[in-house]
């Protein structure tokens, strides 16, 4: 009897309902109630500083390159020491769908996606974040990284006293 | 015998206390299915308007008074004006039938808390219920609407699948009752709910009622997932409000005579006849609501099907019963 067996399943079915009826909404009253983001929830883009408190980018535009919808643009200049900077850098987070490449492109780690979800506008060019919008006085995800204790040949230090650096070879010396 | 200044005073009085609260309820009950259906679903329903929401209903019909009131180019002026109102007053008019009390003395008079005891009550309900279609059906053919039009011709095919079980549904309780008017029905129920002596009765007027209200899972009229939202799709503001606040008022309307006829109208123990009578409508309303969240929508033919193979031929062994059983007692 197939009738036996619809009717099991529709009073199977208002139980269920029954039962949710009394169940704690799972609701979470955003403007009143706000759910912490995991530290590597992907949001609103920063541009961190190195423990010096100088700025990590280095204008080499690989974020730039990586982003799918084209939206970082930046200019890139040297200072007289010869490390490099943006002149200006541009996000439009109006077009930005927070996929976090430009994170992973930057050799310097200083575009780091950031847990701040809440970043809606009333005018839309409000939405385009200019460098002084962007930079941050912290580190980010990795505080202690300076890129410049690395690499960057003879800009901050002289060559061969880098971290985890040998000095230079003499190739000369090398002569048999 | 002429009916005295103060009868029709009270008669007046009694319409326009009825009228606001069937219209207050209907506004309420759809905040109570919006929470319900929340809860059901594990959220919390509107909670903004006022404390726990409960000025949603007024925010409602701010918004719907200042919508723009359209009328689509090619749409029948005139049927799609009055379409609206042709679904929702035979709604309010069906719960002049409904005995909501019992009588009280006031004044030295005798009033009923019913609008109108008709001797033929019973039949003026099934026949605002079949008049109410028209509202559905006109008012999708007069929206110039391919899914309107849809939507109105389901109306009018769902309506003779279910008007068959939902009349001869109520067969029997004419036979119990000994009368058409509706007083007498639920005076008979005084010793014993009708939904005792017809189980079965019962269950086929409800499901009919499911139909009558189109509500899911017949709402095959409105059918939201197919026909954008069938026969009212070309209705806004407040003649779409219309069609809205007609559902609920069936809803109200329908709760009271499945109230009246099966589970004894007001008659009850303890509570007061009134406090029995709203708790049968709110039950019964609930339970339309929460039906809503969790059957689905059936398909056309299935509700054909059901309407004409199952739920008839059931009522007709059912007077079948009744009758045979009444035979065998003796009863006239």
């Amino acid at each position: 009897m197939t009738i036996l067996r619809d009717i099991q399943a529709l009073l199977a079915g208002m139980w269920t309902t029954w039962k949710h009826i009394f169940r704690r909404p799972l609701t979470i009253q955003y403007p009143e109630e706000k759910r912490t983001p995991y530290p590597r929830f992907r949001a609103r883009i920063i541009l961190t500083r190195d423990p010096d408190g100088g700025e990590r980018c280095v204008a080499c535009q690989l974020c730039s390159a990586a982003c799918p919808v084209d939206c970082i643009s930046m200019q890139p200049a040297e200072d007289t020491d010869g490390r490099r900077s943006a002149a200006w850098f541009r996000i439009n987070f109006s077009r930005c769908i927070f996929c976090g490449l430009c994170a992973e492109a930057c050799p310097t780690l200083a575009i780091q996606m950031s847990p701040d979800y809440e970043i809606c506008k009333r005018d839309i060019m409000e939405l385009v974040y200019e460098k002084e919008d962007l930079l941050v006085d912290h580190g980010g995800k990795d505080p202690d990284y300076n890129f410049y204790h690395h690499s960057g040949i003879g800009v901050t230090q002289p060559r061969g006293t880098g971290e985890q650096e040998k000095p230079p070879v003499d190739v000369r010396g090398l002569l048999p | 015998m002429l009916p005295t200044g103060l009868e029709i005073l009270l008669l007046l009085a009694k319409v326009l206390v009825v009228l606001f609260v069937i219209l207050t309820l209907a506004a309420y009950l759809v905040f109570a299915e919006r929470k319900v259906l929340a809860w059901i679903q594990d959220r919390k329903g509107p909670n903004r308007v006022g404390p726990l929401g409960l000025l949603q209903p007024l925010a409602d019909l701010i918004k719907l008074l200042t919508k723009e009131d359209f009328r689509p180019a090619g749409a029948d002026k005139w049927l799609f004006y009055l379409a609206p109102a042709m679904a929702a007053i035979p709604a309010i008019l069906s719960f002049a039938i409904v005995p909501f009390g019992a009588p009280l003395t006031l004044f030295g008079h005798t009033v009923d808390l019913q609008v109108a005891d008709l001797n033929i009550g019973l039949l003026l309900f099934l026949a605002l219920s079949s008049i109410a279609v028209y509202g559905v059906a006109l008012g999708g053919w007069a929206s110039n609407s391919k899914y309107a039009l849809l939507g109105g011709l389901r109306g009018l095919a769902q309506l003779i699948s279910y008007e068959l079980p939902l009349g001869l549904s109520l067969v029997p309780v004419v036979m119990l009752g000994h009368s058409f008017r509706v007083s007498e029905i639920v005076n008979a129920q005084a010793d014993g709910w009708f939904i005792l002596y017809q189980p079965l009765a019962f269950l086929l007027f409800v499901i009919s009622v499911l139909a009558e209200c189109k509500r899911i899972p017949f709402d095959l009229p409105e059918a939201e997932g197919e026909l954008v939202a069938g026969f009212h799709t070309e209705y806004s503001g407040m003649r779409f409000g219309l069609f809205f606040v007609g559902e609920y008022i069936n809803i109200i309307v329908l709760g009271g005579l499945a109230a009246t006829f099966f589970l004894g109208g007001w008659h009850g123990p303890l509570l007061p006849p009134l406090v029995w009578f709203w708790l049968k409508v709110f039950c019964f309303a609930f339970f339309v609501i929460w039906v809503r969240g969790t059957l689905p929508r059936l398909r056309y033919d299935q509700l054909m099907h059901l309407g004409w193979k199952l739920l008839t031929p059931l009522a007709l062994l059912n007077i079948l019963a009744t009758g045979w059983w009444l035979m065998l007692r003796g009863l006239p």
